[in-house]
């Protein structure tokens, strides 16, 4: 059933935020192309009646109450930080605008 | 960049095309902590102070909901007469924007807690519109981002980015319209009056500090035309950055006129995000995405399925306070009112002030009086809401008070209102350091109407003579000789009392 | 005396420590050594915490030198622990170049639960990249080898975990369960490994694969060792919402009674499903003598059919790929860990450059596999689909332990391979979690159990026992029962069978 194409792959990466080499495209059609054949086994089963399962373990209503717990100093926070700076964590410029 | 965008003349608008709104308005809940974990949500706190592991979206870090922002959105769905689903899931929005940790989005997707109900808005005129309300979900709001060089930390020709994450994880409800049609040539009346009836709604729930400026309130329109008589929609647009009421009217109006002259002159609406810009009034295109959107959604599984009791919604409902259309008549009975003052009071508004003007002892007539007159001239003056005047209900009902005791003169009691809008302090205060008590010791003024009298003897001949509307010169006389500080009344009665 | 005490189980170091005959010290430096001496070889650790498990072992000999009880039946025993749990003084790279480096500044709750327990932890082990694979090969930091054979893979993506308890560098350690993580590195290295039930044990911390498969468990050389540990880590965990609000199984009461040797009474279903084309004959024959043992045990052994098994893998394949692709977007170069030089490029260029640095080829196509499955157009042909596949697992599961207690298959296919012999075939990769994934689809619990050597290449086999959801002591008690009368009748432990490792410098 699938056949997956270079441009696919490369439509992905974009989606998936993956720089991918020239080469990296090829290899991958390739083997998602393999995966995908084998995985489209699960329309083979699945009907119409069977109803989803997202959750191994079926809870539902999990809340914690509105109190104000520690959390993490502005230090801890910016520790890992590539960069920071007056507090901030700092990126490079952004260019598309927010959603 | 100078392009402006032509626009069509409104009136030719509303002849040869019906508006279609989408309105999206996103509510800050006013929730102790965040949407997911422990952190604070105060606004205005020193950056990154109020996160944790889960609001940084750190490695391992998982969400746990608040109990309370769940109450929160069952209790505005049910206020906008939502069905309130028996059973739901969170979804993961997926994205990439360096203000949001995870780069997705916790939020609801096929499955909002709340969905098809409706709120009746009250136009300006008294007409009622009802916006179908499509669905209200919950999600988290994103961190905020500075941007740094350029011009004025605009993103364009920005250098790079500060970003604090103080905001990621504030729980949001996303409140969406069904498509509002046939407003006319009222559609941009019809948004803001929505958009005003809805904070209200949200301010009488207590769910949100409802602060357009500040964010907790935000409003996208979409709108498209389609021409007169034809069914199908036109290709819409979505105006973010509409930051206040007047703004969410002025946004659709230049909407449609900037799209009424797309259409008309040939070409076609772009489906796209659109920017307001408060100082123009005008909207303008945003970035255009090289891909489309696709968020890859699917059911959050870091979060188990809400189930929410049909007890615990009755309990829920149960705690609904007097929403704003119940509220508006009430008072329209308590107070006798005609729809005409009803509507100057609500459109003033000043429905709230009134009655706590009323509960700390004024009649309701002239609580309204000054709130409906003096007080929304003066707020219009300083262009502020009436709400936000540094005065409040006790102190005005204070100065009807002292009206009332014959203490002051209407005249005098604006200028008492004057003094406690200049922050001289309390009624009484200001009374006393202006020196604006009513003279009305009989001997004090006596002398004064002595002195007019005999100032005047040809008027105080008629006045003995029974033309008794002579009388008004002396009581004029008087009331310049003592500054305007004794009860015209008093006098008049003196006058006459002398004269005969 | 200190590579004796390498030798011995996490119980009996326990009770020794506790008796005050030996000092978790003196337990904690054996292992210390051991590992410098044959950690050069193996590369189990990624990290090593010479100073920290000095410290805590020394807090602990001295809480009892003071006269208070011990913390937990395991205080004072050192531990492995898997680098995909954050720990606040150590390093947590997830086997990733992308987090290379990255101290979390915070403790997972495995982690913090195994600090007050007195437990010691000697450091961080090695795993495939984020988890994903089933050999450890993908680990950014180099591969570990297989005590049994150095040249074979010790299973994944756990094999840092089950190389340095067969490589006894530490008698105990943490693994994680997405599709079979614990149980296969515990099949191929002779060692015990088990999956809970999924929500049995928290999920805070634990940096996140698959989150609706993602579990973590316990990892040792014998079953009791395992219950032990299982009962310090396990629980409610309120930051974790998944987490199951009950009491923790009784599972180390199932090993004792099991170590009994005695299971009349007890149903045992073969899944008929898993042998045949692709096992390998000397796995099948293991796995057979294992079952004979347990119907010698007085088990009543029957053969179950679960249909839709068959369809486990091609579903785990959509699923935790899609989760994957979500989970790891949060990797990007912003607020931690690996960002690509800047050179003026726009945050969206970085954050694509830092992703295609610093994520190895296997996470790179699970990723673009997720981020394919959940695309609008595919959502319902392959999400949707695998979701509904796994409600038919989740069926077969509760028909089959309507008539059986426990269901017994091979944990995987074949004994360890080569490495490099899978890499460049994701397919034939794969195929080591044939077995394994319906537990994780289903979230029910699952353990593996060494059950011999394979008669073909002389490697380590596991039995794989399953049990329901919150029945966990189930298989715990069969498991025990095995082990024992398995190390009874062949004269020992087979874990003592592993040869010696020649003895080098780190
Ligand atoms: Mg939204
Ligand atoms: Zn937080």
């Amino acid at each position: 059933m699938p056949n997956i194409s270079r441009d696919e792959v490369a439509h992905l990466a974009r989606l998936a935020r993956l720089a991918v080499t020239e080469d990296e495209l090829d290899v991958f059609a390739g083997q998602l192309d393999q995966i995908l054949q084998a995985v489209a086994k699960v329309g083979e089963v699945a009907a119409e009646d069977i109803p989803p399962t997202s959750h191994a373990v079926p809870l539902t209503n999990v809340f914690r109450d509105d109190q104000v717990r520690p959390g993490l100093t502005r230090d801890q926070a910016l520790a890992g930080a590539p960069a920071a700076e007056e507090g901030r964590f700092r990126v490079p410029r952004i260019l598309g605008e927010e959603q | 960049m100078t392009a402006v965008a032509e626009l069509m003349d409104y009136a030719e608008v509303v002849e040869r095309f019906d508006p279609v709104l989408g309105l999206e308005v996103h509510v800050e809940l006013n929730t102790n902590t965040k949407m997911f974990c422990g952190c604070p949500t105060a606004f205005g706190a020193e950056p990154n102070t109020q996160v944790c592991p889960t609001c940084l979206g750190l490695p391992g870090s998982l969400p746990v909901v608040n109990r309370k922002a769940v109450e929160s959105a069952i209790r505005i769905g049910l206020a906008l007469n939502c069905e309130i689903a028996e059973w739901c899931r969170f979804a993961r929005k997926n994205y990439f924007y360096p203000d949001m940790p995870k780069n997705f989005q916790t939020s609801q997707y096929d499955e909002p807690i709340a969905f098809n109900g409706h709120l009746d808005v009250v136009l300006d005129d008294g007409e009622v519109f009802r916006v179908g309300i499509e669905r209200a979900h919950m999600e988290e709001d994103t961190g905020k981002s500075l941007h740094v060089g350029g011009s004025g930390g605009r993103i364009h020709g920005a250098e790079h980015s500060l970003l604090d994450y103080n905001r990621a994880g504030v729980p949001l409800i996303e409140i969406v319209t069904k498509p509002v049609e046939g407003a006319g040539e009222r559609a941009p009346e019809v948004a803001r009056a929505y958009v005003t009836a809805l904070r209200d709604l949200l301010r009488a729930l207590d769910v949100s500090d409802v602060r357009m400026d500040q964010g907790s309130l935000r409003c996208d329109a979409n709108v498209s035309l389609k021409p007169k008589g034809t069914a199908e929609f036109g290709t819409r647009t979505e105006t973010k950055n509409v930051n206040s009421l007047r703004s969410v009217e002025r946004a659709v109006r230049y909407e449609m006129c900037r799209q009424a002259a797309v259409l008309t002159g040939g070409g076609s609406v772009v489906q796209e995000t659109r920017h307001f810009d408060e100082s123009t009034g005008s909207t303008a295109a945003g970035r255009r995405k090289e891909t489309s959107e696709d968020y890859r959604y699917f059911p959050e599984p870091d979060l188990v399925p809400l189930a929410p009791s049909r007890e615990w919604v009755k309990e829920l409902s149960a705690t609904l306070p007097e929403l704003p259309w119940e509220r508006r008549k009430r008072a329209q009975e308590e107070w006798g009112l005609s729809d005409a003052e009803l509507r100057d009071l609500v459109n003033a508004g000043a429905l709230e002030l009134v009655a706590e003007t009323v509960e700390a002892g004024a009649s309701p007539d002239e609580a309204r009086g000054w709130w409906v007159s003096y007080l929304a001239q003066q707020a219009n003056a300083r262009g502020v809401e009436i709400a936000d005047l540094p005065i409040t209900p006790k102190q005005v009902a204070r100065v009807i008070a002292l009206v009332a005791e014959g203490a002051l003169t209407n005249k005098l009691a604006r200028q008492v209102v004057d003094g406690v809008l200049a922050g001289e302090g309390e009624p009484d205060e200001v009374v006393a350091a202006r020196g604006l008590r009513v003279v009305s010791d009989d001997s004090a003024l006596l002398a004064a109407v002595d002195e007019a009298l005999a100032a005047q003897p040809d008027v105080a001949e008629k006045i003995r003579g029974g033309k008794v509307q002579a009388a008004g010169a002396i009581v004029g006389a008087v009331m310049k000789a003592t500054r305007g500080q004794a009860d015209a009344k008093r006098v008049r009665e003196l006058v006459i009392e002398r004269c005969s | 005396m200190s590579s004796d005490l390498t030798r011995l189980t996490a119980a009996e170091l326990a009770e020794k420590i506790h008796a005050r005959e030996i000092t978790s010290v003196e337990v904690t430096q054996a292992h210390l050594g051991r590992i410098e001496q044959v950690d050069g070889t193996v590369h189990a650790f990624l990290h090593v915490d010479t100073d920290g498990a000095l410290e805590a072992a020394r807090r602990v000999d001295e809480a009892l030198a003071a006269g208070e009880p011990p913390a937990s039946p395991l205080a004072g025993v050192p531990l492995a622990l898997k680098d995909v749990f954050t720990t606040s003084d150590m390093p947590t790279t997830c086997g990733s170049k992308m987090l290379a480096g990255w101290i979390p500044p915070y403790d997972a709750t495995v982690t913090r639960r195994l600090r007050e327990a007195g437990i010691v932890i000697l450091g961080k082990t090695n795993m495939d990249e984020f988890a994903m694979g089933s050999s450890t090969e993908n680990s950014a930091y180099g591969p570990t080898r297989n005590p049994w054979d150095l040249d074979r893979i010790p299973g994944g993506s756990g094999g840092g975990s089950s190389a340095s308890l067969a490589a006894f560098e530490a008698p105990l350690a943490i693994g994680t369960d997405t599709g079979g993580s614990i149980r296969q590195p515990g099949a191929v290295t002779g060692t015990v490994g088990v999956k809970p039930t999924y929500g049995g044990v928290s999920r805070y911390g634990l940096v996140a694969f698959s989150s609706s498969l993602d579990q973590g468990g316990p990892c040792a050389r014998t079953v009791l060792d395992a219950a032990l540990l299982h009962e310090v880590i396990g629980g409610h965990d309120p930051l974790d919402s998944t987490s199951i609000d009950a009491p923790v199984p009784p599972v180390v009461a199932a090993a004792r009674e099991g170590a009994s040797g005695d299971l009349t009474g007890v149903r045992v279903g073969v899944v008929r499903e898993f042998s045949g084309e692709g096992y390998q004959p000397g796995v099948l024959a293991a796995f057979q003598r294992a079952v004979e043992q347990l119907g010698r045990l007085g088990a009543e052994v029957v053969e179950v059919s679960c249909p839709h098994f068959d369809y486990a893998l091609p579903a785990y394949y959509l699923i935790a790929p899609s989760e994957c692709s979500s989970n790891l977007a949060r990797f990007d170069g912003m607020r931690y860990g690996l960002r690509s030089r800047e050179n003026g490029h726009s945050a969206e260029e970085v954050m694509s450059l830092t992703r295609e640095a610093g994520f190895g080829p296997e996470v790179k196509r699970r990723i673009m596999l997720g981020t394919y499955a959940l695309s609008a157009g595919y959502y319902d042909a392959y999400y949707g689909q695998a979701q509904k596949v796994r409600t038919l697992i989740v069926r077969d599961f509760e028909a089959a332990f309507d008539r059986v207690d426990v269901l017994v298959a091979p944990t995987t296919p074949t004994t360890a391979f080569r490495i490099g012999e899978r890499v460049d075939d994701p397919m034939a990769m794969y195929l080591a979690d044939l077995c394994t994934i319906p537990a994780n689809l289903a979230g029910n619990a699952a353990l593996s159990v060494p059950c011999g050597l394979s008669e073909d290449d002389g490697l380590p086999v596991g039995l794989q026992v399953m049990a329901p959801a919150m029945e966990d002591h189930r298989m715990y008690r069969v498991a025990a029962a095995y082990q024992a009368a398995r190390d009874d009748a062949e004269g020992g432990p087979l874990i003592h069978r592993v040869p010696d490792l020649e003895v080098t410098a780190r």
